[in-house]
């Protein structure tokens, strides 16, 4: 088993004309991802890559019915109304690649999505991949393998440095799911921890996490508090971050004195969170949890 | 971005916030005049962005219009906490009865808008939180409803105000708000909101914080979006570059913020000493990358570069292309370690190999090989 995408996921790609949309496109396609349809206002009839494109999204549900998931590469000023329309198009969840997207919005189309009991994944973020089954991202599918080991990070390429080194160390993964560097994202440590811990197929859970907010506070008391059954091991970006600097990511900031990596550390030690000093230890952490 | 008092007072009083009197000049002659316009005793501001200049000599007391010429002599040209003073701000010297608080910021843990609201203002807000938790009250307002009636009442109720200043209070709230969702502000903050021996409610300073990501709704604003940053910073964001000064002589440049972020946590625990964050981003070109290694070849203080890509949409070829670039046109010859890995990692290496440049597979191996170069602390 995997969450949130698998060999069931059917895509429709918004932004599908674009340089990046239909470079994703392909490489989604290449990986074995179903993608359906496309949309791009004023674009309807073309195709990319074999994908027939849609003016909306309406359209294109109407069209293939079995679609329930949309991956967003739409430039940032016209994110929020990609996101709106597949919300409204009635799509279960929703990856948004796009970075850039003012955190107002933001803010309102979390809000909106979660009124409608849709997922939202980012901004600002790589995607989701299970392996083997379906990849709804822009990540390289081969740094990536199948196993029982659930990831969920902040950021993009330091996931798949994390992950090339579980790979090569034998430990595959049940999904990745790169929620995005953003302040307000559209799901967070907590909604990840969730669906790992219903899924049966996921056995620990990796946490990549970065300076800036208290999700991996957060995540921290959620584990304590639940008795999360399942190990976690993690890593925390940016120790060497000074304060008030914003670090590549939007949410990347300790502000307020709020969101250090040191304290994150800490509290997730304190809850027993195996947390490693460099990347390259994440695997023999895992192995070491799960042995016992 | 952060926005100067001034630029915040003055959208403070188009949203009809009461602001005290005051007038923006960059000559101490012109201070006077302000100063004799405006009458009776005044304040004299610095106008930087650092936090902290009260402290540091950059707000005075001007009882004449002669204080105030040298207040602001002082003042201009000089630099506080390292930023150089170019305007002071003249403004009316109000008596305060009680200084409050009041501010609306995005809190991202609930991923919604806060109003923060304290009878005790003036003092910092961190600082507050920490001794006196109790004296701060936390209105959380849903991002699609927006601000309503209540939540001011609530706010302004909170700040023990007599009957007559209470509206006042909650249409300085209200207005706040106006203010936080016009300009798509990160943190829209009034403090101290003073209250005068006449019941009136004056903001006496002002802070806007703007969501960078929102800058381009704001022309008036976003042609200056480097205002806060270094030369290297602002040459770095021309180019989208993420750049981040630190104190060491290791630079590090990467593609991803995280990936940059955990190279230099490595080199760190490595036992050496990261001179800056760069973060070139996913997809860079090799005219690209060539413009990021040349700023950390001219970069003074970077004695060793370690460039560690993993390459996705980033090609390795592009990468090395841009490294052996920037070496040829600059001809500075600095120490560099280079990591690829991912897409075209082979002909990357060849690039690099051909040019003298040895490229390390992993990234404990090359971050250990930097701090080599670089020395440890």
């Amino acid at each position: 088993m995997t969450v949130l995408v698998n060999s069931e996921t059917r895509v429709v790609v918004q932004g599908i004309t674009g340089r990046e949309g239909s470079f994703h496109t392909r490489a989604m396609l290449s990986y074995g991802t179903k993608i359906l349809a496309g949309v791009t206002p004023g674009k309807g009839g073309a195709t990319v890559e074999g994908v027939p494109v849609y003016d909306n999204v309406m359209e294109a549900v109407r069209k293939h019915p079995e679609l329930n998931t949309s991956i967003i590469f739409v430039p940032s000023r016209f994110a929020s109304d990609a996101v709106y329309e597949a919300i409204d198009a009635g799509l279960d969840l929703i990856v948004v690649i796009t970075e850039g997207i003012p955190v107002h919005e933001t803010m309102k189309f979390v809000r909106y999505a979660k009124i409608n009991g849709v997922t939202i994944i980012g901004p600002n973020c790589p995607g989701v991949i299970s392996p083997g089954e379906s990849k709804v991202g822009i990540m390289p599918g081969h740094v990536f393998s199948k196993g029982r080991v659930g990831i969920v990070s902040r950021s993009g390429t330091l996931t798949y440095e994390i992950a090339y080194a579980m790979t090569k160390a034998g430990i595959g993964q049940s999904t990745c799911i790169g929620i995005g560097g953003d302040p307000v994202p559209g799901t967070s440590f907590i909604d990840a921890l969730e669906m790992f811990r219903e899924d049966d197929g996921t056995d620990a859970v990796v946490l990549i996490g970065e300076i800036g907010g208290d999700m991996e506070e957060r995540a921290a008391r959620y584990i304590v508090e639940q008795g999360y059954e399942k190990p976690v091991v993690a890593y925390v970006a940016g120790r060497t971050a000074p304060p008030g600097k914003r670090m590549g990511h939007a949410g990347a900031i300790i502000s307020m004195g709020v969101g250090d990596a040191a304290s994150k550390i800490k509290v997730l030690r304190e809850v027993g969170v195996e947390v490693a000093e460099l990347p390259s230890q994440i695997p023999s952490l895992l192995m070491k949890v799960l042995k016992k | 971005m952060k926005l100067y008092e001034y630029e915040a007072k003055n959208i403070f009083s188009q949203f009809g916030i009461s602001v005290p009197r005051f007038k923006v000049v960059s000559t101490p002659e012109e201070a006077r005049l302000a100063a004799e316009e405006i009458g009776g005793r005044v304040v004299v501001k610095a106008q930087v962005l650092v936090a902290g200049r009260g402290k540091a000599g950059g707000v005075k007391l001007a009882d004449t219009p002669e204080e105030a010429y040298s207040y602001a002599k002082q003042m201009l040209g000089s630099e506080i906490k390292g930023e150089r003073v170019g305007k002071v701000m003249i403004t009316k010297a109000v008596d305060i009865e009680r200084e409050l608080y009041l501010s609306i910021i995005i809190d991202r843990s609930i991923g919604a808008p806060v109003i923060l609201a304290s009878p005790e203002g003036g003092v910092d807000i961190e600082e507050l939180a920490r001794t006196r938790p109790e004296k701060i009250l936390k209105i959380v307002v849903d991002p699609l409803i927006g601000i309503r009636d209540y939540h001011a009442r609530q706010a302004a109720k909170f700040l023990e105000l007599s009957e007559q200043t209470l509206r006042k209070a909650q249409e300085a709230t209200i207005n706040l708000y106006r203010v936080f969702e016009y300009y798509s502000c990160e943190l829209a903050e009034i403090n101290p909101l003073a209250l005068t021996p006449d019941g009136g409610l004056e903001a006496v300073d002002a802070k806007i914080i703007l969501d960078d990501n929102a800058l381009y709704k704001y022309p008036e604003f976003s042609s200056d979006f480097t205002r806060d940053l270094s030369y290297y910073e602002a040459e770095a964001k021309k180019m989208n570059f993420s750049y981040v000064e630190l104190d060491g002589n290791i630079g590090i440049l990467c593609n991803g913020a995280g990936l940059t972020m955990a190279t230099m946590d490595s080199v760190y625990v490595l036992g050496g000493r990261p001179a800056n964050f760069l973060d070139i981003g996913g997809g860079a070109r090799a005219d690209l990358v060539e413009r990021a290694v040349t700023l950390l070849l001219q970069h003074p203080k970077t004695e060793v570069i370690f460039i560690n890509i993993l390459g996705g949409i980033t090609r390795c070829d592009e990468v090395a292309n841009g490294i052996v670039g920037a070496l040829k046109k600059t001809g500075v010859s600095k120490k560099i370690v280079v990591r690829l890995k991912g897409t075209n990692e082979e002909e990357g290496r060849k690039i690099l190999e051909e040019n003298k440049i040895y490229v390390i597979e992993e990234m404990d191996e090359a971050a250990g090989k930097a701090v080599e170069l670089g020395g440890r602390r």
